[in-house]
């Protein structure tokens, strides 16, 4: 996103800077875009999410800095808030060796039936959230055909989460696997490579900005997540009930201060966790452009 | 990497199994369930009163989203992508912002924002009621799925460029033909593909739908609300399976509309910047000639214009 504009064919260099004159020097003034219609996106932005989003910020703090400490502070807070990121580090956990492997598979093998496989990885995006803690709770409920239960515990939590985050870490992977270079890799065999060397060597370094940018994305998703826990999670306090379901039960008891608080924390937990990923993809590529 | 056939066929077998037992033994279970008791028990439980105003109101809030966000989701892209103006990378986070929050939080802030006491809450004295009624349904929706439209346009604008936009606007179109005409073919793939996913999340929203509705059977009571209040409310476990089923098959609908227009974007992808890269020479040339020859050779100009659209439309 930060390269927004840098793959912009023309249109970027001012007009006339030594820019050949004619049809093609006037087209650089050529932008296609009114004030207007950028006064449109600004208003429909602001209108949709900036506004929600500053009102929520700013009644957090409706009762002081003291209130909002007081409010985050709170034992079933803190609580909510521990279950929340512990548990979504080990969704994320997860989905880097399993989302890893999966893509793997996707792309250095070949099976019957491959292309069904590489579409169902999709299904937790287009299921609804709902569906998803229901379809878990079918098997893992009180009916469980397998009798195994695990409604209302955290492996109930780390199941549900994980499905629905499952295409992350696959379909960041996924690209990047494509287009990496096996003659690398077969150098590194000819030259007496292990197996497992040349995956840590050489494949690994090279997977490991999307894996880190999928798992990011997977944790981010999973400390937010609420449709997919709501049936399967139990919400009990201090064991299985997540921020989410906190916030939600702040405002059914009229505390819209405390739910405002932790959801600023929930927002700045999410803002952090991408911050660093954006961080660590930057380094990355300047690597990169050294090693060029 | 040589890889024996004995590590291969292990890795396989346990990415198979994971996602197995993970994705689609639930998936199937649930079908299973819902048609236990024969087809004609599951369209019974789809077709009650509560159930029926339950998939007539997702499906006018999708009616009403939809327009909403390609309108102005193509507004905001063509304003990221060829704007220039301060405060465009703000506005480009803004746009992803709603992946970031969680559903719960959306349905927070709208309550804070037009709620009782909110700062837009005088909306509610003049008996307009948001929160609690169809329009924070509405806004809660498109908070949700704002970014997708914007998202898959975006890249497709980038790609295309505004040669031939140029051309076309010499040849002497107005800005709504230029649009209409050229832009619009262009970007309609990406556009569908944006559409796909917000009819998806609008149909399959829960967090915060559920947190700005007042859930009356009927009223406020979306096909989401309503899987969730039969299996905690009426304790209808079947009934819930059902629904749930109904939301299924639409996933999967989504999701094979999905597979089939990636194919189709992708093509264009590569057609678009093959025919970019071939343009500067190319279509600027016959825009120039085209131009110096000015209203003499109508003729000419509407083929440039017919080779313009002609050149999406292709292969």
């Amino acid at each position: 996103m930060s390269t927004a504009t840098d793959h912009k064919p023309s249109g970027d260099k001012p007009a006339g800077a030594g820019a050949p004159g004619g049809f093609l020097g006037r087209s650089r003034t050529f932008s296609g875009v009114s004030p207007v219609q950028i006064g449109v996106a600004w208003l429909w932005l602001s209108i949709i999410v900036l506004l929600p989003l500053a009102a929520i910020t700013v009644q957090s703090f409706d009762n002081g800095w003291s209130g909002f400490w007081d409010a985050i502070t709170d034992d079933a807070a803190i609580d909510a808030l521990r279950i929340t990121v512990w548990v979504s580090l080990i969704v994320a956990l997860i989905n880097v060796v399993f989302g890893t492997l999966i893509a793997w598979v996707l792309v250095r093998d070949e099976f019957p039936g491959k292309a069904f496989v590489n579409a169902i990885i999709d299904l937790p995006f287009a299921l609804p959230t709902i569906v998803a803690s229901l379809v878990l709770l079918s098997l893992y409920g009180p009916n469980s055909p397998i009798d195994i239960q695990l409604n209302a515990t955290q492996p109930a939590l780390v199941i549900a989460l994980t499905f629905v985050t499952l295409p992350f870490v696959v379909r960041q992977v996924q690209p990047v696997l494509l287009e990496l270079d096996r003659d690398v890799e077969e150098a590194a065999a000819v030259l007496g490579a292990s197996n497992v060397t040349t995956f840590t060597k050489i494949v690994l370094p090279a997977l490991l900005p999307s894996i880190l940018t999928g798992a990011g994305l997977a944790f981010t998703r999973a400390i937010g997540e609420f449709g997919s826990v709501v049936l399967i999670g139990g919400n009990i306090p201090g064991e299985t009930q997540v921020a989410s379901q906190y916030i939600q039960q702040q405002i059914e008891v009229d505390e819209p201060v405390n739910a405002a608080a932790i959801s600023v924390v929930l927002l700045v937990i999410a803002f952090i966790a991408l911050l660093v990923l954006r961080i660590v993809g930057r380094r990355q590529s300047v690597r990169e452009e050294k090693d060029q | 990497m040589k890889i024996t056939p004995w590590v291969r066929l292990s890795l396989r077998s346990v990415a198979l199994a994971y996602l197995f037992v993970l994705l689609v033994v639930p998936v199937s279970l649930i079908f299973w369930r819902s048609f236990e008791h024969g087809f004609g028990q599951f369209w019974d439980w789809i077709t009650t009163p509560a159930a029926i105003s339950a998939l007539q109101l997702s499906l006018i809030i999708v009616a009403i989203v939809v327009p909403l966000n390609v309108v102005f989701g193509i507004a905001t892209a063509l304003a990221l992508v060829r704007g220039k103006f301060p405060g465009k990378g703000f506005l480009q986070a803004v746009v992803d912002l709603p992946f970031a929050v969680s559903p719960v939080v959306v349905g927070v802030a709208l309550i804070l924002l037009w709620g009782h006491g909110g700062w837009f809450g005088g909306i509610e004295s003049l008996g307009f009621r948001i929160i609690f009624g169809f329009p924070g349904l509405v806004l809660a929706t498109i908070f949700v799925t704002l970014p997708f439209v914007v998202r898959e346009v975006e890249p497709v604008l980038r790609e295309i460029g505004t040669e031939q936009e140029q051309a076309a606007a010499t040849l002497g179109a107005n800005a709504w033909q230029t649009f209409y005409r050229i832009t619009l073919p262009a970007i309609r793939w990406g556009l569908t593909y944006g559409v796909v996913l917000t009819i998806a999340r609008s149909l399959g929203e829960y967090g915060a739908v559920t947190m700005v509705s007042s859930n009356f059977p009927g009223v406020s009571q979306t096909l989401t609300l309503l899987v969730h209040s039969r299996y905690t409310d009426d304790y209808n476990e079947f009934g819930a399976y059902a629904a749930a089923t109904l939301l299924m098959f639409v996933a999967i609908l989504v999701l094979i509309a999905m597979t089939f227009i990636e194919h189709r974007a992708k093509g264009r992808l590569a057609e678009a910047s093959q025919s970019y890269t071939a343009a500067p020479g190319g279509s600027a040339d016959t825009a120039e000639s085209a131009a110096s020859g000015g209203d003499n050779h109508p003729s000419g100009s509407t083929a440039v214009l017919a080779g313009a659209t002609g050149g999406k439309e292709g292969v």
